[in-house]
């Protein structure tokens, strides 16, 4: 029978990972599984939740040796965990978090003092590094499907420890010296997996135990461990790094993966932080299949097995670690025997901030909800923020629903990045006469009415400049504030616009809600009011000035 | 009657109210949110059924706050177990840490 070994560290007191800083070995490692898979009940499907990734890869280690197979949905919301139920009813969840609400049998991460290596019992010897048949299921990962259905993706323990072993290469971890990896991605989500747990495994290294997030935290969690470093990250924290300005100590290689960065973004990250940083591309149903340094070269180098190959007008990619022919869900053009350009993605597919979603699923899901007769998430032109994660938003039919409670019935069904901004409750979508729905025509349904809270200090200045025994906002403060919401909600330049009309209707007073309305009803023309309570406070237009020169 | 159960029958002196409503519109501004400032529960989680923000968000805001106030927060500084739990304690955290 063919296995590979469970880990490829060469002694027992090589480093596997650490925790606070502090160093554990391979031997501890083992040791703390076995004592974990002697312990778990009898179910042979398990959702490892521990958010702590030292714990995450014990409860990993626990199910190889047990051969016992590891869940890995692609969120944990209540009707995922549910549709997880049925599909193996055997199933129970390992949690770290005695909080954990997560509606399966669940066992808790074994706290307390570590067993001393010499304790073991039956006479295991601690460095007998357990085999895993390469046919043995390691993983079933699950990615939406496009019905409403969560589709599984059998991995092999074979498969997986080929897949990685070719990344370990590519990113230059095999020379021997003892890397860390540092992940900002969660050990459940397939590239953290991958990039983290089963990479230090099979590679010989070492991973970091805790998952920092703020900007302060991964420069503290560097800090911690020796070099050579490797942070594996998203461009989301990469973005976040860049704008928080914080120096980090010196890194070696830098990984990311679930979207990709941007030539400019990459650049600016290799010359911050000094370092080399290697994008890697892969997807749930192949995992990963290329890497490339996207500074000097935006072509990625396929893992050296693996081929893509065009069949019925779609990308396929197989050999190598792939199970068996996969349509790529990405607009790929094959530009060589081992190398490809990256696109986009096809119409259905939706990656926000690396967490992938179908429109399809999406949409099953907000239909599903009783009360709803009919409805469709899209995704907003613009990006936000200074993660630049773009969202989506969702037009519904719900005439007894609220905004409330529709999306208190979505968090339920599916992860929140997927929550739509703005969810806008329609009388009927703008279906066209094939029953499609126009791209801009959804942008415009979003653009056309919005709202707008305009926010107003209690103390603002203005209030006490006016009649002093009867505060009320100027209303030039108003319509300046107004506009600048306006300019930033709609993303115009207003420099390029001016004030067609206003009126003021009423006094606002310190303290008062205010909400304006504004709708692009043509080009060139937007509307507003602006309300407080149940009363309107001021509306009027704006109209855009003509382009000077734009017809010479 | 411990120090914090009389803090918590008093009312926010006028100032945290300022910055809290501030902090708010900070949020709104930069998440695009569908809610008005004013109609943040100061009480209320920020996470998940309160606010409703996500991970992203929390990112967006922890850079709004190192920009705004000068704080670099920290997940796992033992006071920042409490920073998002809502928006008075953010608040309260702001004004305790802030350098700018």
């Amino acid at each position: 029978m063919d296995t590979i070994a469970l880990l490829s560290h060469g002694s027992p007191k090589a480093v596997i990972a650490y925790r606070a800083g502090a160093p554990v070995t391979a031997e501890r490692f083992l040791s703390d599984a076995r004592r974990l898979a002697r312990s778990l009940p009898a179910g042979n499907h398990v959702l490892n939740v521990c958010a702590d990734r030292y714990r995450f890869t014990v409860g990993l280690a626990a199910c190889l040796m047990s051969a016992r197979v590891s869940l890995l949905p692609s969120s944990h919301t209540p009707e995922v965990i549910s549709q997880l139920a049925n599909f193996a009813p055997d199933a129970f969840c390992l949690t770290d978090d005695p909080r954990c609400d997560i509606e399966l049998p669940k066992v808790h991460y074994p706290e307390g003092p570590p067993q001393r290596v010499a304790e073991m019992p039956d006479g295991e010897s601690t460095w007998d590094i357990p085999q895993i048949a390469v046919s043995q299921i390691a993983a079933i990962v699950f990615t939406s499907g496009s019905t409403g259905t969560p589709l599984p993706y059998q991995k092999t323990w074979g498969r997986l420890a080929g897949c990685v072993r070719d990344g370990a290469a590519r990113l230059g971890l095999l020379d021997r010296r003892s890397h860390v990896l540092i992940g900002t991605v969660p050990a459940q989500h397939m590239y953290g997996f991958e990039s983290t747990v089963l990479l230090a495994l099979l590679s010989g290294n070492a991973f970091c135990a805790e998952r920092p997030f703020y900007p302060a935290d991964i420069a503290a969690v560097v800090t911690g461990v020796p070099r050579p470093r490797a942070l594996v990250t998203t461009p989301v924290h990469l973005r976040a790094l860049l704008a928080s300005e914080l120096d980090l100590p010196p890194l070696d290689l830098i990984v990311s993966a679930t979207a990709p960065l941007g030539q400019d973004l990459a650049r600016a990250v290799e010359t911050a932080f000094h370092a080399p940083l290697l994008e890697i591309y892969g997807s749930t149903e192949t995992g990963q299949i290329a890497t490339r340094r996207t500074a000097e070269a935006l072509v990625w180098r396929l893992w050296p097995d693996v081929r893509l190959t065009v069949m019925n007008e779609q990308v396929c990619a197989h050999g190598g670690h792939i199970e068996q022919l996969t349509a790529m869900q990405d607009l790929i053009e094959i530009t060589g025997d081992k190398e490809f350009l990256l696109h986009g993605r096809t119409a259905d597919m939706v990656n926000i901030a690396g967490k992938r979603s179908s429109f399809g699923y999406l949409n099953a899901q907000l239909n599903a909800i009783p009360g709803v007769t009919d409805g469709v998430f899209f995704l907003r032109d613009s990006t936000m923020g200074s993660t630049g994660v773009a969202r989506l938003a969702a037009a519904v039919v719900a005439p007894s629903l609220s905004v409330a409670a529709l999306t208190d019935q979505l968090r339920r069904r599916i992860d929140p990045v997927f929550l739509p901004r703005p969810l806008i409750i329609v009388d009927r979508l703008p279906r066209n006469a094939t029953g499609k729905l126009p791209h801009q025509e959804l942008q415009q349904l979003a653009a056309m009415n919005m709202q707008t809270p305009i926010a107003i200090p209690t103390d603002h200045p203005a209030f006490a400049g006016h009649f002093p025994l009867f505060p009320v906002l100027p209303g030039a403060v108003l319509i300046d504030e107004a506009l600048q919401a306006i300019e930033r909600t709609r993303g115009i330049d207003l420099t390029q616009w001016q004030l067609a009309a206003v009126k003021f209707l009423d006094a606002v007073r310190p303290g008062e809600e205010l909400r304006m309305e504004h709708a692009a009803p043509q080009t060139g023309t937007i509307r507003f009011t602006i309300h407080a309570a149940n009363r309107i406070v001021a509306s009027g237009s704006l109209s855009s000035l003509p382009r000077s020169g734009a017809a010479a | 009657m411990s120090d914090k159960a009389s803090l918590m029958q008093q009312p926010a002196p006028l100032t945290d109210v300022g910055l809290q409503r501030e902090i708010a519109a900070l949020f709104v501004q930069a998440l695009n949110l569908e809610v008005l400032p004013q109609d943040i529960d100061p009480e209320a989680p920020l996470y998940g059924e309160g606010l409703g923000l996500d991970s992203i968000d929390i990112l967006e805001v922890a850079l709004i706050v190192s920009k705004q106030y000068g704080i670099q927060l920290r997940a796992d500084a033992a006071e920042n177990q409490q920073t998002f739990r809502s928006l008075r304690h953010l608040a309260e955290y702001i004004a305790a840490h802030r350098t700018k």
